[in-house]
């Protein structure tokens, strides 16, 4: 097998057993990124060079210490939100386009650290503001599954390198289900974390209240590990907490036997599509068959949580996106009479049509005249939101839904991909909007062959039984094995 | 008709804690611009405030000192807007849940003892600062004091004249720096201060409409606003107007203030809490161990300094209007121990030249140990009273220490009898009609061969001496 296709894991073995370097993996990797990368343009950054320095290296501590951790080695991505020092972090805008921080994101410190190989920084929508990498300043990153077929699916570049097998695991931040989803469209496992449970030092986020970063990998153990090399407190970011974080991956415990498992009446109301809704039936047979219980419960909130959700993004990113002023760092217009001027023209050169619109609905919801209209009643919801999932938590492990209404294959039929990832919102938004675990695995493929994801949603700071049932998923299907068959010019 | 005039006072204090608010820069005033900065003060995107809780400490001890109540539970909120002085748009200030509410502060103005209510008392954080670079043309930013924690506190509009405003101003910075909090420097714009004003006919219960001035930076300033304002409102009712509610700017040079905004052009500040801080819980024994803490506040301090040290009420006052001046007393009556003569100093030569030299009294290189050698030469004969006067400035000046100063300018008491006398037998000689004048008895005659003794001895001689040996040879 080639090199590239292993997972964390296998790769972490092989590389124990001393069967692999990691220079050949990083090698691997760069030979596969130069065959696809020009089809998924997954990237926005390559960090090539430096990458098999570091693999040297790397190699070399290994050969003199048999005591290094799991992540040794093992070349990855980033979504170009992460800032790394001495790295250009863009966000993929203008703004930013040359922006080289001079601190390391507490996530990619952790990684580094534990000498992770960094590949590179991946393409995402302008300040994570928009759906699909449609809005990136530089370029769309394509689905791996559509790159054949010229259907339009676009996602985000962190799942796409992950699923074109470009990297072995990414970050990315999951502001409202954007790396679940991406990952559902591409065949992967993603992970957004609790609240809290990941450090955000160093991660350019617009809406601070929403945004967690996450992992995207190729199976469920993977995912695990990850989680484990970055999450934790951290001084730098107070909203972090201390857990004793469990990965659910240990043999000897009870899986999904007895686990009991709720699914919303309100999405299975919604719409979706029908390889969607079968694919999800077939899903909750799976873990039945398994020995979960499962029920229909009732979320009344949920559908309010996209508004809920589209109000704190708004009016967060309005004021989180203040800074950019032309005056200290990022774009700044030429030709310019006075301040007022460099505000108005750096501003609105510097920043796409999608994130001035987020720009200009966060000033009204938070303007005095709209605050309690609005915004207010936003906060309002995420209460009664989160009040209905605990609730429903006293009963249930886990709570399931589709991950998105339908797959990349159904992307052109709507004009523009908003629409799909508005109905994709009532699954993922609740989740963000609460500071809630959630986890897209797959969980089949429609009639074109495209990826399907399942979302599950567990209690805060329970990731580990969420991997514990997705994992148990797993390892009675196969849907994550197969990967997408680039045939490349 | 008779107007009563409304104040409001609405004033910024700079926390003395070594480092900012939301990170740990230092706070330390006058270094290089930019040098007290890092990716959080400057505004750098992804990185997060963290809470300084000694910043927080030091608004509690405030309001306690201002006798408000404590909230249990507080919040962080964000407060938009551009300027080039404010690097993330967004300044963290408090909204609706500030740390302190609902204390006062007791103020004796034109003789009348007053209760002025506080409303609140919150914690936010500082701007930079800009500076205008006049040969280029460029207006520049300096971040160092981006991020210094600023307590704002607002009093109810209880204050009824430009002089009641000044006493509370006065009042208020004696405690803020009896208790540490900030060293209300307006020069080093450490304390600001905004005066909102309005009149009404006397009687009236209902306010006037009211204007705003803002950060006015000395005390004068503050009470010729006052002054200005209340009779600009006045002559516009009296001549059938109205008062606009705006915002002006006062011109401390020309003496006015003008219009800057009207209420429909004020800013929308889009407040809405900070994500990225989490709300802070204050447990009753934390505000308990703070409140053991804070010192001796000035008025316990006054009555003590009239028992203990049998100063006069007014010398007690007066060296406790200012905790620098009070603590300067202390340390010099432990190792001086006539009270009333080194009140009579400070109160005397030490304040006039404060004035004079318009320096705060901290800044002041004399130390206390300075001021009680001064006075034990005098009381040893060394020098006379008046030469330690001139000693006196030129310590306030250069901070050396009197024994060197007298010794190299040659100040020491001329106390040797014989060199006296050789001196005065010589003004006997130059001056033979005032010494006439003497032996036909007028005795003002006397003063003026003392006067020409000490102007002989550049005011060194002993004038005890002068006085007796002039009356032996004059005798003779
Ligand atoms: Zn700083």
């Amino acid at each position: 097998m080639e090199a590239y296709k292993l997972t964390v894991h296998e790769a972490a073995d092989l590389i124990k057993k001393k069967r692999v370097t990691s220079y050949e993996l990083t090698q691997a990797v760069l030979n596969r990124i130069e065959q696809v990368e020009q089809d998924v343009k997954a990237f926005i950054t390559l960090t090539d060079s430096s990458a098999l320095e570091e693999a040297q290296n790397t190699d070399a501590l290994i050969n003199q210490d048999e005591n290094i951790s799991d992540i040794a080695g093992i070349p990855f991505g980033l979504e170009d939100n992460i800032c790394t020092a001495g790295i250009k972090t863009t966000c993929a805008s203008k703004m930013l386009e040359n922006f080289v921080p001079q601190y390391e994101a507490a996530v990619s410190g952790k990684l580094r650290e534990s000498k992770g190989i960094l590949l590179g920084k991946l393409n995402m929508d302008e300040f994570s503001l928009g759906v699909a990498t449609e809005t990136s300043y530089f370029h769309k990153s394509r689905n791996p599954w559509d790159i054949n077929r010229d259907i339009g699916s676009f996602c985000g570049g962190a799942a796409a390198s992950v699923a074109a097998d470009e990297v072995f695991y990414s970050l990315a931040a999951d502001t409202g289900g954007s790396l679940r989803r991406s990952a559902a469209l591409c065949g992967v496992v993603g992970l957004k974390p609790s609240y809290g449970m990941v450090s955000r030092y160093g991660v350019i986020l617009s809406a601070s209240s929403l945004a967690q970063v996450g992992v995207i990998a190729k199976d469920v153990r993977d995912c695990a590990i990850i989680l484990k090399a970055i999450s934790g407190h951290d001084v730098r970011d107070p909203m972090t907490v201390q857990t004793n974080f469990n990965d659910g991956m240990t043999a000897d415990e009870p899986g999904i036997k007895g686990m009991r498992i709720g699914i919303p009446r309100e999405y299975l109301d919604s719409y979706m599509d029908e390889h969607v809704a079968e694919a999800v039936r077939n899903a909750l047979k799976v873990f039945e068959d398994l020995g979960a219980t499962i029920e229909e419960i009732s979320l009344p909130g949920v559908v309010y949580a996209p508004a809920a959700y589209s109000i704190i993004l708004s009016a967060e990113a309005s004021s989180n996106l203040g800074r950019y002023d032309g005056i200290k760092f990022g774009y700044k217009a030429e030709g310019l009479q006075d301040l007022d001027e460099m505000y108005k023209k750096s501003r609105s050169q510097g920043f796409g049509d999608q994130v001035k619109l987020r720009i200009m609905l966060g000033n009204h919801v938070l303007s005095a005249d709209n605050y309690e209209r609005y915004y207010l009643k936003a906060l309002k919801t995420r209460t009664i939101i989160k009040q209905e999932f605990e609730k429903a938590f006293e009963k249930y492990d886990i709570i399931i839904s589709p991950t998105c209404a339908a797959t990349g294959s159904k992307s052109n039929q709507n004009d523009d991909e908003s629409l799909n990832a508005f109905l994709t919102d009532i699954y993922t938004a609740p989740a963000s909007v609460i500071g809630l675990p959630a986890m897209s695995i797959p969980c089949g493929f429609d009639n074109n062959g495209f990826p399907i994801g399942i979302q599950l949603i567990g209690r805060s700071f329970e990731e580990g039984t969420l991997l514990k049932a997705a994992l148990g998923f797993e390892q009675n299907t196969d849907y994550h094995i197969k990967r997408p068959v680039i045939n490349w010019r | 008709m008779k107007y009563e005039v409304v104040i409001g006072l609405e004033v910024h204090a700079e926390l003395s804690t070594k480092s900012k608010a939301f990170c740990s820069c230092s706070t330390t005033f006058g270094a290089d611009p930019n040098t007290q900065c890092c990716p959080v003060c400057i505004g750098m995107p992804g990185v997060l405030p963290i809470m300084n809780k000694k910043a927080l400490e030091y608004t509690i001890r405030a309001g306690l000192a201002l006798n408000c109540s404590i909230a249990k539970h507080t919040k962080w909120d964000r407060k938009n807007y551009f300027y080039p002085d404010l690097p993330r748009a967004c300044q963290i200030s408090q909204y609706d849940m500030p740390v302190c509410q609902k204390g006062y502060l007791d103020i004796v103005a034109d003789e009348k003892a007053k209760r002025i209510g506080i409303n609140r008392i919150h914690l936010e954080e500082d701007a930079g600062k800009l500076l205008h670079d006049p040969y280029m043309d460029h207006t520049l930013v300096d971040l160092n004091r981006s991020g210094v924690p600023l307590i704002e506190i607002v009093t109810e509009p209880d204050l009824r004249s430009a002089e009641e405003a000044k006493v509370f101003l006065e009042n208020l910075r004696t405690i803020l720096q009896y208790i540490d909090v900030s060293d209300c420097k307006m020069q080093e714009g450490s304390l600001r201060c905004d005066v909102n004003v309005s009149v009404r006919p006397e009687g009236q219960e209902e306010f006037g409409e009211r204007t705003e001035m803002k950060n006015l930076n000395s005390f004068r300033a503050v009470y010729r606003a006052i002054e200005y304002e209340a009779s600009r409102q006045i002559s516009i009712l009296e001549e059938g107007g109205k008062i606009l509610r705006e915002t002006r700017r006062w011109d401390d040079g020309l003496g006015r203030s003008f219009a800057m905004r009207t209420k429909e052009q004020a800013q929308d500040y889009r407040y809405f809490p900070e994500p990225d801080l989490p709300p802070v819980e204050i447990d009753d024994e934390w505000v308990e161990m703070i409140r053991k803490d804070i010192p001796e506040l000035p008025a316990q301090k006054q009555k003590r300094f009239v028992e203990e040290f049998g100063l006069p009420e007014y010398d007690a006052e007066i060296l406790t209007t200012s905790i620098d001046l009070a603590r300067f007393f202390e340390k010099c009556v432990e190792i001086y121990q006539n009270p009333k003569t080194v009140s009579n100093w400070l109160m005397g030569d030490f304040l006039r030249l404060v004035n004079e030299r318009n320096i705060e009294i901290s800044d002041v290189p004399v130390s206390p140990e300075n001021l009680a050698s001064l006075l034990r030469l005098i009381d040893s004969n060394v020098i006379s009273g008046s030469i330690a006067k001139t000693v006196f400035e030129d310590m306030f000046d250069t901070g050396r220490d009197p024994e060197t100063i007298v010794e190299q300018k040659g100040l020491k008491q001329i106390s040797d009898k014989d060199e006296l006398v050789q001196i005065i037998r010589k003004v006997i000689e130059d001056n033979p009609k005032s010494v006439e004048d003497y032996k036909k008895g007028k005795k003002k005659a006397m003063g003026f061969l003392v006067g020409q003794t000490m102007k002989a001895t550049k005011g060194r001689a002993n004038p005890q001496l002068v006085n007796t040996i002039l009356l032996e040879e004059l005798d003779k």
